[in-house]
């Protein structure tokens, strides 16, 4: 059967697609081993908390993720290309979690799963709860959820798998020349007699952070020749530049003081301890 | 006699065995425990203080997050303690409507920790597989009434939410008549599993008098021959209406606590069967029309207990006449229960701490709350 | 089943343990406001108990009464009254209504005698209450932080402990 080779058709990735379903392969070394690699993640059997169930539902009968090849839990960091950080991240576990992390070998990839992961979600104000796990290592995937079904973890694994699907094999971090800032070890806080401290800050201070963190994963995990490609979305955050000044935390919560104390969930707001 | 030394092995927090982020130091004398030190905290998430500064209604769907496993549960005890704080009745459909969910998280919770327990034992996940495959089945029940998984935060004071969907029940009944099949799939798996009989009898023996001492509940304190269960001893909302046994163990070991799991799973489908034939079709009796949902109870404190899959769960309020509590407590089962652990693991090998803490049953959401 | 209610239990401990039952003075609870409904004084209904007799009070209901089920231990920062208040909460094994003890220590000396000693299940219960409150509880085996960290300063759980976060914003505006 001739060919028809549609011509309008610019995108590579979509010419290649439709290519195979007429039973023509091309393939490049950059496709052959982004497949091999996306088709295989494994995560680490590594759950926190609650969301730790409907990660395990979505390993199990129903749901089943070996449809999408990251069926194989390990144990161990060292065997594990991506971390699903399920469930609420407390200050007392956070050097652990920041521990296995650079126990992971490069490529390695990080799900932040549900609202606790993402940002300390409903326990957001507790003492021992750190506001996010991108506090302290970068992560590649967000699912909102709380707990996120494990129909949204599948989807933040197809979307992952996309993001691997277009790195460039001479690109990647982890391959690249010179110094590679998110390939080495990570700072393990220490526990301090305020909170998890790094170099003597602490990581996660009383009135709360810039809603931005340092580690931001650059486009796809890709770096050019060790620096990030785009220096100006990378926020800062108090560790690294103690002149960033914290935002104001009224500014957090969006809403005007003389609304809140008018909002019936918050009836108290207004006259507590006047 | 070869000379031995003490050697500390940590466990924990991160392991696959230790159901969450638990933490256990062992010291060990050759492959024998001489010692178990649990250590908590890696998920102390500040409930009771975020409490305190929540509305009574906004805690609601906080209690569903400590048993993460029995959402359901968690919402009957906070559920009750608040309307005997402020005085609300619950209309007979809503308690009878409770009743069924309880009793239903209590099956899914049983087949969710048997299928741990032999995952720790080393069948890896077929057990598993297979109680998930009942799980699921009834967290759509749970999702068509409250319209969550896992998460429900069904209940409100005076009452649950909504009421049932119209082919809840008949969903219902055809779970209840497949469930003997499983129950008994299950029990075979146990009885006559070489496996399991090996690493489940005569381990972690914990001998009446010492489960009494250390107040642990629930199956532990089942399986260890008292026969104490609260819907019993101090019954609550409309379970004196039913008639059920309460199984008990006889020697104290895993093997026994299982044994009582599987049985409560046999009496929870009894007693969902009698709800079925009793539940009042009340048209808009889920909920009492006068019960507020912000409350503002008069100074007092109050203590409210149920039966949760795990054990005694109870919550102490103290009302300062606001609309927050002033102080919020929560007396978790798998927190106490843990408290003889290291008796229990004494004596025995290494390997039987995964066998003797899955046998617990703990969840870390209520450990460390 | 056995079935003694707060009154009575007052009134066999006045007898057999002579001084160890306190007199309730009611709890003012929160500060009051400034204007708004005042609410009422909490007065409670049960059994107040000397600090110092704690021991031996729970001893007497466990090996007299039967009352063997220590089920529960409560801590209470009631600020405003300058005091800590522990809740024990002992039930019977054969069923029915449990007993309560409730002991009062003032905040600036925290110190209660331990019941682990004799009664295995208080561990965790008063290390969670020495860890969240900084109650000392005088014999315990091995009184450490069980909850946070070993370095952590403050005790979380008290009234006045700086509060962070967004929930908190406002309350003392
Ligand atoms: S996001 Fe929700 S479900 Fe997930 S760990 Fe946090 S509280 Fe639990």
């Amino acid at each position: 059967m001739p060919l028809e080779i549609v011509f309008p058709m610019t995108n590579e990735h979509e010419l290649q697609l439709d290519l195979e379903r007429q039973g023509v392969f091309l393939s490049t070394v950059n496709r052959f081993y982004n497949w091999g690699r996306r088709s295989s993640i494994w995560p680490m059997a590594f759950g926190l908390a609650c969301c730790a169930i409907e990660m395990m539902a979505f390993g199990l009968s129903r749901y089943d993720v070996a449809r999408f090849g990251a069926e194989l839990f390990r144990a161990s960091p060292r065997q594990a290309d991506l971390m699903i950080v399920a469930g609420t991240v407390t200050k007392k576990m956070a050097p652990q979690v920041v521990r296995l992390y650079n126990q992971m070998a490069e490529p390695r990839y990080v799900i932040s799963m549900g609202a606790c992961a993402t940002s300390g979600g409903p326990f957001r104000d507790g003492y021992n709860v750190l506001r996010g796990i991108d506090l302290l290592v970068p992560v590649d995937v967000y699912v909102p959820g709380c707990p996120p079904r494990p129909e949204a973890l599948l989807h933040a694994l197809i979307t992952l798998q996309d993001q691997i699907d277009r790195q460039k094999l001479g690109r990647v971090r982890w391959y690249g020349q010179g110094a590679k800032p998110q390939t080495t070890d990570f700072p393990v806080p220490t526990f301090g007699a305020q909170g998890l401290e790094i170099d003597g800050h602490l990581v996660d201070p009383v009135g709360g952070l810039p809603l931005v963190s340092s580690y931001t994963a650059p486009e796809f995990g890709e770096m050019k020749s060790g620096r990030l490609e785009h220096p100006e979305i990378v926020r800062h955050f108090p560790i690294m530049d103690p002149s960033v000044e914290l935002e104001h935390p009224l500014k957090a919560r969006g809403m005007a003081p003389e609304i809140a104390a008018d909002d019936l969930k918050r009836g108290e707001v207004g006259n507590a301890e006047a | 006699m070869l000379k031995t030394e003490e050697l500390q092995i940590n466990i924990g927090p991160q392991h696959p065995s230790t159901h969450g982020v638990f933490r256990m130091i062992v010291t060990v004398d050759g492959e024998t425990i001489t010692d178990l030190k649990p250590v908590f905290g890696y998920l102390h998430r500040n409930h009771e203080q975020i409490a305190e500064q929540n509305t009574y209604l906004q805690n609601m769907p906080y209690t569903d997050r400590l048993d993460y496993f029995n959402s359901m549960a968690n919402n009957q005890a906070y559920a009750m303690a608040v309307e005997q704080l402020v005085g609300i009745e619950v209309p007979e459909r809503a308690e009878y409507l409770r009743v069924m969910m309880v009793e239903l998280t209590r099956i899914l919770n049983h087949a969710g920790a048997l299928g741990f327990l032999i995952n720790d034992m080393g069948m890896w996940q077929t057990q598993l597989a297979f109680g998930m495959r009942e799980r699921e089945k009834i967290l759509d029940l749970f999702e068509s009434a409250s319209g969550a998984r896992l998460m429900c935060n069904y209940f409100r004071f005076g009452g649950v939410v909504r009421d049932l969907p119209p082919d809840f029940i008949p969903r219902l009944k055809e779970l209840l008549q497949a469930m003997p099949a499983f129950v008994d799939e299950l029990e075979r798996l146990l009885r006559e599993n070489e496996i399991l009989m090996q690493r489940a009898e005569g381990i972690g023996i914990l001998p009446r008098d010492l489960a009494l001492a250390y107040s642990v509940s629930g199956p532990v304190l089942r399986g260890s021959g008292i026969p104490y269960d609260v819907r019993k001893a101090q019954p609550y909302s409309v379970y004196d209406r039913f008639d059920f046994d309460v199984p008990v163990g006889t020697v104290g070991d895993v093997y026994d606590r299982f044994l009582v799991r599987i049985e409560e799973m046999r009496q929870s489908r009894r007693i969902l069967e009698q709800v079925l034939e009793q539940l009042p079709d009340a048209q808009g009796g889920h909920i009492n029309p006068k019960a507020r949902q912000n409350v503002r109870p008069p100074v007092g404190d109050v203590y409210a207990r149920i039966e949760s899959p795990k054990g005694e769960l109870g919550f102490y309020l103290v009302s300062d006449g606001s609309g927050k509590p002033y102080r919020y407590k929560v007396r978790a089962p798998s927190f106490i229960n843990l408290t003889p652990l290291g008796d229990m693991c004494r004596g025995y090998k290494v390997a039987d701490v995964v066998v003797i803490l899955g046998s617990i049953d703990i969840v870390m959401g209520e450990v460390d709350r | 089943m056995p079935r003694l209610d707060a009154a009575e239990l007052r009134e066999r401990m006045a007898r057999d343990l002579p001084g160890a039952v306190l007199e309730v003075v009611p709890l003012q609870v929160a500060a009051a406001p400034p204007h708004g409904p005042q609410p009422g004084a909490f007065m409670t209904s049960d059994t107040l108990v000397a600090p110092s007799r704690l021991v031996e009070a729970a001893c007497y209901l466990r090996d007299l009464l039967g009352y063997a089920y220590l089920s529960d231990i409560a801590v209470v920062d009631y600020l405003a009254d300058d005091l800590f208040e522990l809740v024990y909460r002992f039930y019977h094994v054969e069923g029915g209504e449990g007993l309560t003890l409730k002991v009062r220590i003032p905040r600036d000396h925290p110190e209660v005698p331990s019941l682990t000693p004799a009664w295995p299940g208080a561990n965790f219960h008063e290390r969670e209450a020495f860890d969240l409150y900084g109650i000392v509880f005088v014999g315990h085996p091995f009184l450490r932080r069980i909850y946070m960290w070993d370095e952590f300063e403050g005790f979380p759980m008290r009234k006045d402990f700086p509060k962070q976060g967004d929930k908190y914003i406002g309350a003392d505006e």
